[in-house]
């Protein structure tokens, strides 16, 4: 058994490791590769600050994921077209820049995470699974018929959008963005776990009567905890969009909210890096088995199997041992 | 790497007894889809492309294929892998009009030539036309368009119609309403993916329509088809030719029999070529050839012919070659316009049964030397 | 809109929603007797789609097409329930999600690897197709009738196993303290594997009565999975009548708002405009009717408290 911290250095210093020996050895599409890994590793924490923390099992963050990808997209879209977003009242221009689209983002999708939140959390267990399933599946749906930015094609970005005072068709620095993001994210994560508002989430979780008796409203800290997740995981859907240079309903999909999950449980639920470590190896897998058959799925399907059945607690479980830091 | 590098072109080269000496290499990129439930379109497209690969008898055209899974994103990453570190000089491949507009319109800003076996969307012919990028289909309206064609030279005047309430179902409606000169009983939109339709045959039923016009790609098409049948309704049904093709007619069965879909290909059509090219494909795959693979047979061939004359790193040579479209086509006459898109013959087809397999016969030309409607929007 | 058109739409929400319980019925049980949340239901259901086209094929019969479909699903249930799902009964929702969703994988790739990537043929046997009149002047194709006759059948059958036979009390005492059976001496690990195999049998069966009027192809599971979904939770989880009753519901939401909704749109917008959202809300209506339920009872309609 390794100490969970020592896993976590290791893994996160084997993510600047390989870009930078694809800069080196001049395989750009291996910190391509990374930087799909560290985003969807993104995602999966903001999900993982809802369901580890939190203990609520959402099967629609999609959701978020998606706002934040239509975020880049219709403002990049109405700059790269030189049209307002809107001339009503105010005149609001579409932005190239990383920073305003990122903020754009963050309160949209914290704003959606607040209003689905107040609605779902008056259910709990299965059925908070299956209604943030239903908001998945409503935005879904709308984004499919949603004619003006695309419908089900989506919307096409030429160039990826700017940082100030970094060229980001640079493989090596939009990596270095995600990257520093993630690791601002993770940090932000320790920091909620051991705060006050974090043990009395954990204790919300654990023993809600209890804590309800000590003065603490369980509804209303797991709100926050839901807005705060939604709105990572919407940052991580303007940097997947900003990957692609591209944005499409699909990121609202059901096996979207799904794979978003599945990191999750992969790496090890309620872990720091747990999310980290199950989507680099979801990604890694995705690229080696896809080169054996056609028929890859199945092996996919087969190795999670066996993750499930024989390794509880994901891999961080496997390597660190059960203990799980903040209980 | 998935290289799955041609040793079958190889072989073929063996037997030829040598390499051609003239011509110019080539590395081709090939994103198609070839897992889950779209997965027959990708495998046709590119069984019909590296047949004529192998014909070519070439050994210095390598073609990398990669599963984009049907998944925008997908597509995209693999995209960027063939650019940034395969380095190819050509693409193809893409099935889907939504993947096409996510690889597409960046492959080309990135200088590579992009040639698509089959989507074709609206977006990519007009304003967002590129000169790297040649579509060897159609425009996603031709079919559409040939259909209402026919509907009007068949002298229906009252159509139901009906398509998915995504792009290129609202595209597909447009398409036929282009050409159609008759009334319209009905126009409904269904939800993606829907399969059952009972709901709109009701109104079909209660609508005074004299013909049906629907645009239901894949499983879609099989539903409505079998439901149709089965509902007792004899107006007569035409439809573009992605509901009638070789891979799913046996899926429908006797529904479809006698329904008139439009196609720019059958395998009927009577030139040396596409002769050649049924009897070939049957014997090294074993099935009739579909349309999809007749795309991605006339693709390479395109690909093949620009190389006699150009080598893609002289890059206005090898567009200059390709816009020639000088190759023999399956489909007969071929040409592009001014867009970069074909101009060709658009047939009605009609299907029948062939002792037990169900397929198509040309009934008539619906279109004669199409182009399509966005042409003009188009400036290099 | 005539009366009789509105009335044949009516019965075509109905007859979709009981195509629904078909496969909510068998999702519900297992989950309310288990706590299992499958995700692999779907790729039951396509599985009994396969082998009915698979039979139909060979023998031409669409009876033995029918008994193959609910055998090859059982078959496929028990397998599964036996090697995989077994352990994870004690394990929480998560890990159930994951190895389902890994099922899904596995069998979706799995029948395109024996049966190929294009769709198989099945289709409804010569005695049971074309339209017939009903009163009032009607005309309405007879195998729905068939379906919605099946289904009715079904929900009876399971509703006099669930309350008058030994089985059925083992499985409502099961839903209600699972330690409490076992101390009994039930073989609840037998029970487990039947009621698994009944709820598959009942996925296969749906998908190949559905399979004959849709296209019988790979992942055509999983939009029928995300409905039966709805149709439980909207129900609440564990009750047969909750499923019934939810799918009707969903299926008549979902038949009526796609006619209707455009046409009220049509109303204050113009014609195009009105089509489009029209369409796109309704695609969104049995999501907003979950949603609406929910939040109404938070625990489905007949679910208990939790």
């Amino acid at each position: 058994m390794i100490r969970e911290s020592y896993l976590n250095t290791f893994v996160l210093a084997l993510l600047i490791a390989v870009p930078a020996w694809a800069v080196v050895a001049n395989e750009p599409f291996t910190i391509t590769l990374a930087t799909r890994a560290v985003i969807f590793a993104l995602a999966a924490t903001g999900l993982n600050i809802a369901l580890g923390l939190g203990g609520m099992v959402s099967l629609g963050h999609a959701v978020f994921f998606g706002i934040g990808g239509y975020a880049m997209g219709i403002l990049a879209h109405h700059a790269q077209t030189y049209t307002p977003l809107m001339d009503g009242l105010f005149l609001i221009e579409g932005t190239k820049s990383m920073p305003v689209i990122w903020l754009v983002a963050m309160v949209t999708s914290g704003i959606a995470a607040l209003l689905i939140g107040l609605v779902s959390l008056r259910t709990g267990g299965v059925y908070f699974i299956m209604i943030t399933l239903a908001f998945g599946q409503m935005f879904y749906y709308f984004s499919i018929s949603w004619a003006t930015y695309g419908g089900e094609d989506g919307l096409s970005i030429y160039l990826r959008n700017d940082f100030p005072g970094l060229n980001t068709l640079v493989p090596i620095n939009f990596f270095a963005i995600c990257f520093t993001i993630l690791l601002i994210v993770l940090l932000l994560n320790a920091l909620i776990a051991k705060s006050p508002f974090g043990l009395a989430l954990n204790a919300a979780r654990q023993v809600p009567q209890r804590a309800e008796a000590v003065g603490l409203n369980p509804q209303r800290l797991k709100l926050v905890a839901f807005v705060i997740s939604g709105v990572i995981t919407g940052l991580a859907g303007a940097l997947f969009a900003d990957l692609n240079r591209f944005v499409s309903p699909t990121m609202f999909s059901w096996q979207t909210s799904g794979e978003i999950m599945i990191f999750i449980i992969l790496g090890g639920v309620a872990r720091l890096c747990g999310p980290v470590v199950g989507a680099v190896v979801f990604v890694m897998l995705e690229h080696v088995l896809g080169d054996l058959s056609d028929y890859w799925h199945i092996y996919l399907g087969v190795l999670l199997l066996l993750v499930v059945m024989f390794v509880r607690g994901g891999i961080v479980g496997l390597i660190a041992g059960k203990h799980v830091a903040h209980d | 790497m998935k290289l799955k590098t041609l040793a079958l072109s190889a072989a073929l080269m063996a037997l030829a007894g040598g390499a051609s000496a003239d011509g110019h290499g080539v590395k081709v990129g090939m994103i198609t889809t070839l897992s889950g439930g779209g997965a027959g379109l990708g495998i046709d497209v590119r069984d019909g492309f590296m047949l004529a690969i192998a014909q070519s008898g070439r050994d210095d055209i390598e073609v990398i294929i990669e599963d984009d899974q049907r998944k925008p994103d997908v597509a995209v990453q693999l995209a960027d892998k063939m650019i940034q570190a395969e380095n190819v000089d050509v693409m193809t491949g893409i099935i889907w009009s939504n993947l096409a507009m996510a690889v597409v319109p960046s492959a080309t800003a990135q200088g590579k030539f992009y040639l698509s076996p089959n989507a074709g969307p609206s977006a990519l012919a007009g304003a967002g036309c590129h000169e790297n990028y040649f579509n060897v289909a159609w425009q996603n309206d031709n079919l559409h368009e040939a259909a209402g064609a026919h509907a009007t030279s068949a002298g229906y005047t009252n159509s139901f119609i009906l398509a998915p309430n995504y792009p290129a179902g609202q595209d597909a409606l447009t398409g036929y309403k282009r050409t159609y000169e008759g009334a319209l009983a009905g126009e409904i939109f269904t939800q993606l993916g829907q399969t059952d339709y009972a709901a709109e045959i009701a109104q079909i039923r209660a609508s005074d329509a004299d013909s049906v016009f629907f645009f239901l790609p894949g499983g879609m098409g099989i539903s409505f088809l079998k439901q149709y049948a089965d509902s007792g309704i004899d107006l007569p049904v035409v439809g573009p030719a992605f509901s009638f093709d070789q891979g799913i007619l046996q899926a429908v069965g006797d529904a479809a029999l006698g329904v008139v879909n439009t196609s720019q290909w059958n395998k009927d059509i009577d030139n040396p070529t596409n002769a050649a090219f049924v009897e070939t494909f049957q014997a090294e795959y074993d099935r009739l050839p579909s349309l999809y693979a007749s795309q991605g047979f006339d693709t390479a061939n395109l690909l093949i012919s620009a190389l006699e004359t150009a080598s893609p790193s002289d890059a206005d040579a090898f567009r200059a070659a390709l816009q020639a479209a000088d190759f023999d086509s399956t489909r007969g006459d071929f040409a592009f316009g001014p867009n970069h898109h074909p101009i060709q013959d658009i047939y009605a087809r009609e299907v029948i049964k062939e002792g037990d397999i169900y397929t198509n016969k040309i009934i008539g030309v619906a279109l004669e030397n199409h182009g399509d409607a966005y042409a003009g929007d188009c400036s290099f | 809109m005539t009366t009789l058109l509105i009335i044949e739409q009516v019965l075509n929400g109905l007859q979709f929603g009981i195509m629904l319980f078909l496969m909510a019925a068998g999702l519900t049980l297992i989950f309310g007797v288990m706590g299992l949340i499958n995700l692999a239901h779907g790729s039951l259901y396509m599985v009994g789609a396969f082998a009915a086209a698979a039979v139909a094929g060979l023998t031409g019969s669409f009876v033995l097409a029918l008994m193959a479909a609910m055998a090859a699903a059982a078959i496929a249930g028990v397998l599964v329930e036996t090697v995989v799902i077994r352990r994870l009964y004690a394990a929480d929702h998560l890990d159930q999600v994951l190895a389902t969703f890994a099922l899904i994988l596995i069998f979706s790739e799995g029948t395109r690897w024996v049966f190929g990537s294009f769709p198989l043929f099945l289709n409804i046997p010569a005695y049971l197709s074309g339209p017939i009149t009903l009163p009032g002047g009607i005309e309405y194709p007879l195998y729905r009738l068939f379906l919605i006759g099946i289904g009715l059948l079904v929900a009876a059958g399971l509703g006099l196993l669930i309350t008058r036979t030994r089985i059925g009390i083992q499985i409502r005492a099961g839903e209600n303290d699972r330690e409490m059976i076992a101390a009994l001496g039930v073989d609840i690990s037998r029970l487990y594997t039947l009621v698994f195999a009944l709820g598959a049998a009942l996925a296969g069966l749906a998908g190949a009565l559905v399979g004959a009027i849709q296209s019988v192809q790979v992942g055509m599971g999983e939009p029928v999975l995300i409905l039966a979904f709805v149709v439980i939770v909207i129900g609440g989880i564990g009750s047969i009548k909750g499923a019934l009753i939810g799918s009707i519901l969903v299926g008549l939401t979902d038949t009526l708002g796609g006619i209707f909704l455009p046409q009220l749109f049509k109303l204050f917008m113009e014609p195009a405009t009105a089509q489009t959202s029209g369409s796109a809300l309704a695609s969104m209506a049995i999501y907003i009717l979950m949603a609406a339920v929910l939040i109404w009872r938070p625990t489905g309609l007949f679910g208990a408290r939790a």
